[in-house]
């Protein structure tokens, strides 16, 4: 009796996906839709990121580890569930499963996105439109990469739906149906950004 | 005149531990014939499809009228009451399971003792007793009592712990019913004044925490009761009561 260590540590993975985890994916995504303005204006947003004061400590408090933690947390938590969608075909039932297979793909496409790019900058290589344009000059890698941001734009989208009930902010139904609107259209807007932004460098 | 025959196919299993296995009956059909009168007739003439004697299949049951919770079983793939659920209604061949979330004791019986024990956990009674008498308690707003009502309608079935994949043997769980139950005895005048006690329980381990807001439980509840509902509503209030806890005592 008397643990609340699980209750705790599912309350910092609910808001860790938010904040800043969810911010952290916006952001990234409107830095990238730069390159919809052409190599130019992608290069010197980038080069505003990296001359931001104490990065390397913004980018480990704010991204590595929140990241880190609610990965593995997560992946504990998935692995506790047992699907039964060929049973019970509700909308939401869809939605966890969904949550939960997204957020597998989302892991190994950012583990593979910062191998790409960020350990790749740490090994001396440098951050520029051309680093993209020719990863994505692989057919392989724009599906892989279509794939991984429409994943992780699902799983925050869908995320802010439970984080609103897991809060205790989206108590009733009305409420709740409300917020699975407003997550889908959150889908829909940053799946464009998303996308247009990766096709930007095509 | 070739008689009408209801066709079913029951998981059956012999012992606890027992592999289970499915047996085929085709009983004759009468007006107005549910699950449990199909399994009495089996009860009756204990003969499966191919003709042979078989051991008559064993179930739970009491009200008959969908308010005790004991006869809850998987027909045709979904969680229910077998006396509420009609036969005229089922599509054919009717599948009959037991709820495998739960302990299978023998063929459709479980052991839901878990559920007893969750209530007990999360203290889902009203404490009155006192050395002397304590005189009537506060008075129940009309307005409150109109949906708790709806709360207090659970009859501890199962259906939302089968219905839940947060609810299994690798998750400790508790399910969905008993935090609804926490909702019940919070709002009561009297049993608010042990609310912090029980939101304390929810907090535990396996307690409210583990939904995974997959939302079946709602879906499924033979009662209707808005257990999404109890369930945010009891995330707000141990959210509130884990702050009161940190930073005030």
């Amino acid at each position: 009796m008397a643990n609340k260590k699980s209750f705790a540590l599912h309350k910092l993975h609910t808001l860790l996906g938010l904040f800043p985890i969810g911010l952290f994916v916006v952001f990234h995504l409107t830095a990238n839709f730069q390159a919809t303005k052409g190599p130019e204006a992608f290069n010197s947003a980038v080069q505003m990121i990296e001359h931001a004061p104490f990065l390397l400590f913004l980018e480990f408090g704010l991204i590595y580890l929140p990241i880190l933690f609610h990965a593995i947390y997560g992946l504990y938590l998935a692995f506790q569930g047992k699907p039964n969608n060929s049973q019970f075909k509700y909308y939401r039932n869809q939605m966890y499963l969904l949550q939960r297979v997204t957020g597998v793909i989302t892991l190994i496409f950012v583990a593979w996105h910062v191998w790409q790019t960020r350990i790749q900058k740490a090994f001396g290589a440098e951050v520029n439109f051309d680093m993209m344009a020719d990863i994505l000059s692989n057919p392989f890698m724009i599906v892989f990469y279509a794939v991984g941001i429409l994943s992780a734009v699902f799983h925050l989208s869908n995320g802010i739906w439970s984080f609103l009930v897991h809060w205790g902010i989206t108590v009733g139904p009305r409420s709740q149906r409300f917020a699975s609107i407003f997550s889908m259209i959150v889908f829909v807007a940053l799946s464009y950004v998303g996308l247009r932004a990766m096709f930007a460098f095509v | 005149m070739a008689e009408k025959l209801v066709h079913l196919i029951v998981t059956r299993q012999d012992t606890p531990d027992s592999t289970p296995y499915k047996e085929e009956f085709k009983i004759p059909y009468r007006i107005g014939m549910n699950v449990i009168s199909a399994l009495m007739e089996i009860q009756r003439t204990p003969v499966n499809a191919q003709g042979q004697k078989t051991k008559p299949v064993i179930w739970e049951s009491n009200c008959l009228e969908e308010v005790c919770g004991a006869c809850s079983m998987v027909i045709n793939g979904k969680p229910r009451q077998a006396c509420s659920a009609l036969i005229d209604k089922l599509e054919q061949p009717i599948r009959i399971e037991p709820m495998t979330t739960f302990p299978v004791q023998r063929d459709l019986t479980i052991d839901r003792s878990r559920m007893f024990d969750a209530l007990k956990r999360v203290k889902a009674w009203i404490p009155i007793d006192g050395t002397h008498n304590l005189g009537p308690g506060p008075r129940m707003p009309e307005v409150d009592r109109q949906w708790a009502y709806e709360l207090s309608k659970c009859m501890t079935c199962g259906v939302c712990l089968e219905a839940c994949p947060n609810v299994n043997d690798k998750s400790p769980f508790i399910g969905p019913f008993a935090i609804s139950q926490v909702r019940l005895f919070n709002e009561h005048p009297t049993g608010k004044m042990n609310k912090a006690e029980r939101l304390e329980t929810l907090m535990d381990e396996g307690g409210i925490s583990y939904c995974g807001n997959s939302q079946n439980c709602v879906m499924s509840c033979p009662k209707g009761i808005p257990l999404t509902t109890s369930i945010a509503h009891m995330n707000k209030e141990t959210t509130k009561q884990a702050l009161k806890s940190f930073f005030f005592s």
